[in-house]
């Protein structure tokens, strides 16, 4: 009876300090653009209705918190450990996030085939056959991919952050995620089959090479043979 | 062993005297009358290396179910044409190997042929008796484009594929015959299944017979006319001064054709080019980004992409928008290239006869076009690439694209005036030379003659 008493004291003890370190971070880095009360600001968008998945997308990707506010959320180098993550969402959803939204669990895959249908119907147009990222318009960018952390990978699919569009289990179900997350992983060491890749950037790089490697080089081979082996 | 050769011959055909005075040809030795040879060797190694490749490619768009190494392709259905490019690529001896090669041939074959279109320009060597050469190589750079293009759309990947459906746009928006013209040329609303058993024989036999035998037009005129030198101490416009085809430029022709396939082969085992394995088969809801054609057709690309949306209805018929950049461009240029001689002498009231040619500095005009053209070529070819661009420079594709209009209509002329005034200024400093160097021997009387 005292052990469970105990018990159930340290869980409200450690979610209240949970909860208090949550208030902290997010009284220093989120309030300004979010709002006290988490209805957003004229900076910042409403938390309320926000689920796990998009607030650890977010702050695990180093997406948050934004430098300038009202420029586009790119990958950076997160500022949150795993803890205070943790503490941001249990915060967050204290406040009137949304409970229901889980973190995809993802699950190892070696449908390849599958999840290569998927991606290039539903990711390859924007960041592109390797994942590299590519520019959407109106200075819009579908950043690169990041194979590390399949499980970003999978909330980005489920939140649709930006203007990402937001796949949830009817386009794209459980196993079919799981099948596109590894292609995804897959993609990490391109092949490179051909030999060593001209930047990914498409046509345009290989171009340039044709014209520095075969004209140039031709050109310095006509300067060699063609001016060294004059009528004597 | 020549000469044991030569008689043989002789004996046979009575070539003697041909032979002898063939070897004894003389050929200019400055390194830019090699920028022609650079072209036609790329000719040569495309065509050995297509050989190839033929042997094991499917023109066919049906399809099939792929099972091979590429792992993320298992089991799927595509056209038979980008099954046996997989194959080709990663089950045949030195497939892949002479597959880049073969492709980075294409784009050093149009690269060179546009430098010795560049070299032929600003030296005025196409002018009278010339303008034939010239109208042959303006038809020749049309058709290395177009092969190009032909070439780079069989594989049926999704990089391809959109080339193709941007080419049938640009056909379908010619005024009155365009949608009976793409539904010719297509067979059927794009994509049809029949696409790639047309561009095959298009590809490997129609073009590259065309461009035989306007190679061999191109150097019997060459053969017949001589020629051109730039003007020295012993260059006249009776003579051609330079070293003999047997042996010196034999050996100097041979060692750059050898070289030609060693970088070639170099590029296509090092270097990887159009992967299509990475870009995956076809689908008309599917596409890869970045994209852009090979540079060869980039310029085209470019003008698609910053070009006037102008759609003009006019009582039921549209003239849709690609007419402009993809159709009226296009015609433009190429008509002014053609022309060009014609224009040059026209203007300068020059009908004579050159067998010398011109520094470029002696004809500012002619430089100066010739900068703006391959300024508007090099700024549309920009455009072409204006996503890669966008992202390297952190700005909106829109806000590019707006630059790259302005900058279409004024860096060209900028370029050119600069040229122009650069031209003037060599121009006047040659004027204060002293005049060119006058070698005198002395001969046994004690006097003094001109060498």
């Amino acid at each position: 009876m005292i052990a469970l008493l105990a018990a159930t004291l340290s869980l409200a003890v450690v979610s209240s300090d949970l909860d208090r370190r949550g208030a902290d971070l997010y009284a220093v880095n989120c309030v300004t653009c979010h709002g006290a009360d988490l209805g957003g600001t004229a900076n910042g968008p409403s938390l309320q209705g926000v689920g796990a998945d998009a607030l650890d997308f977010y702050l695990s990707t180093g997406r948050m918190p934004l430098e300038v506010p009202g420029t586009e959320p790119l990958p950076a180098p997160p500022l949150f450990g795993r803890e205070q993550i943790s503490a941001l969402i249990a915060y967050v959803l204290a406040h009137g996030g949304d409970a229901n939204a889980q973190i995809p669990q993802v699950r190892a895959s070696d449908d390849l085939a599958r999840g290569r249908v998927l991606f290039e119907e539903n990711c390859q147009a924007c960041h592109g056959a390797r994942g590299d990222g590519a520019v959407t318009g109106f200075g819009w960018i579908a950043p690169p991919l990041n194979p590390d952390d399949p499980t970003q990978v999978a909330e980005a699919v489920r939140i649709g952050p930006g203007i990402m569009p937001r796949f949830g289990p009817h386009e794209i179900d459980g196993g079919d995620l799981d099948a596109l997350v590894a292609y995804v992983v897959s993609l990490r060491k391109p092949p490179d089959a051909g030999g060593f890749s001209v930047g990914s950037a498409g046509p345009v790089g290989e171009g340039l090479f044709a014209w520095i490697f075969g004209v140039g080089g031709g050109i310095l081979l006509m300067l060699l043979v063609g001016e060294t082996l004059k009528r004597t | 062993m020549i000469r044991a050769l030569v008689g043989w011959l002789d004996d046979r055909l009575g070539a003697a005297p041909f032979l002898r005075s063939a070897l004894r040809k003389a050929f200019p030795d400055h390194w830019s009358f090699m920028l022609g040879e650079l072209a036609a060797n790329c000719f040569f190694f495309i065509l050995a290396s297509g050989t190839y490749l033929a042997f094991f490619f499917h023109p066919s768009d049906a399809h099939v179910v792929y099972h091979g190494p590429v792992r993320s392709l298992d089991g799927r259905t595509m056209t038979a044409a980008y099954a046996s490019i997989l194959r080709l690529s990663f089950e045949t001896q030195a497939g892949l190997l002479v597959r880049q090669a073969h492709h980075w041939c294409a784009l050093v074959f149009a690269a060179a042929v546009v430098t010795h279109m560049s070299r032929v320009f600003f030296t005025g060597a196409f002018r009278k008796p010339r303008e034939l050469n010239w109208l042959i190589g303006v038809t020749m750079l049309l058709l290395v484009i177009a092969d190009g293009f032909t070439g780079y759309s069989l594989p049926g990947d999704a990089l391809s594929g959109a080339g193709l459906r941007i080419a049938n746009a640009v056909a379908l928006s010619i005024p009155l015959v365009g949608s009976w013209l793409a539904f010719l040329a297509f067979g059927g609303p794009y994509p049809t299944a029949e696409l790639t058993a047309r561009l095959f024989p298009i590809h490997i036999l129609f073009i590259p017979a065309l461009l035989a035998t306007l190679i061999g037009a191109h150097l019997s005129i060459l053969w017949h006319q001589k020629h051109t030198q730039f003007p020295g101490a012993r260059q006249r416009e009776n003579n051609v001064v330079g070293s003999p085809l047997w042996p010196t430029y034999a050996v100097k022709s041979g060692a750059l054709t050898l070289a030609t396939f060693g970088i070639l082969l170099l590029l296509g085992g090092l270097l990887e080019i159009n992967p299509v394995w990475e870009y995956g088969p076809y689908d008309p809801w599917t596409t890869a980004s970045p994209a852009q054609p090979d540079w060869y057709a980039g310029w085209l690309e470019g003008a698609l992409r910053i070009g006037p949306r102008w759609a003009i209805h006019i009582g039921s018929h549209t003239i849709g928008a690609p007419f402009w950049p993809g159709v009226v461009l296009p015609l433009a240029l190429f008509s002014v290239l053609y022309a060009w001689p014609f224009v040059e002498a026209f203007l300068t009231r020059d009908r004579a006869e050159h067998e010398l040619l011109q520094f470029p500095w002696q004809n500012p005009l002619r430089v100066s076009f010739g900068v703006w053209a391959l300024g508007i070529g090099g700024s549309l070819l920009a455009a072409g690439s204006d996503d890669v661009q966008a992202r390297l420079l952190h700005v909106s594709v829109q806000s590019l694209d707006w630059f790259d209009r302005v900058e279409l209509i004024v860096a060209p002329v900028i370029a050119a005036v600069v040229a122009w005034s650069v031209c003037r200024e060599l121009q006047s400093r040659h004027a204060h030379e002293k005049p060119e160097r006058v070698l005198l021997y002395r001969n046994r009387e004690g006097g003094y003659e001109e060498g």
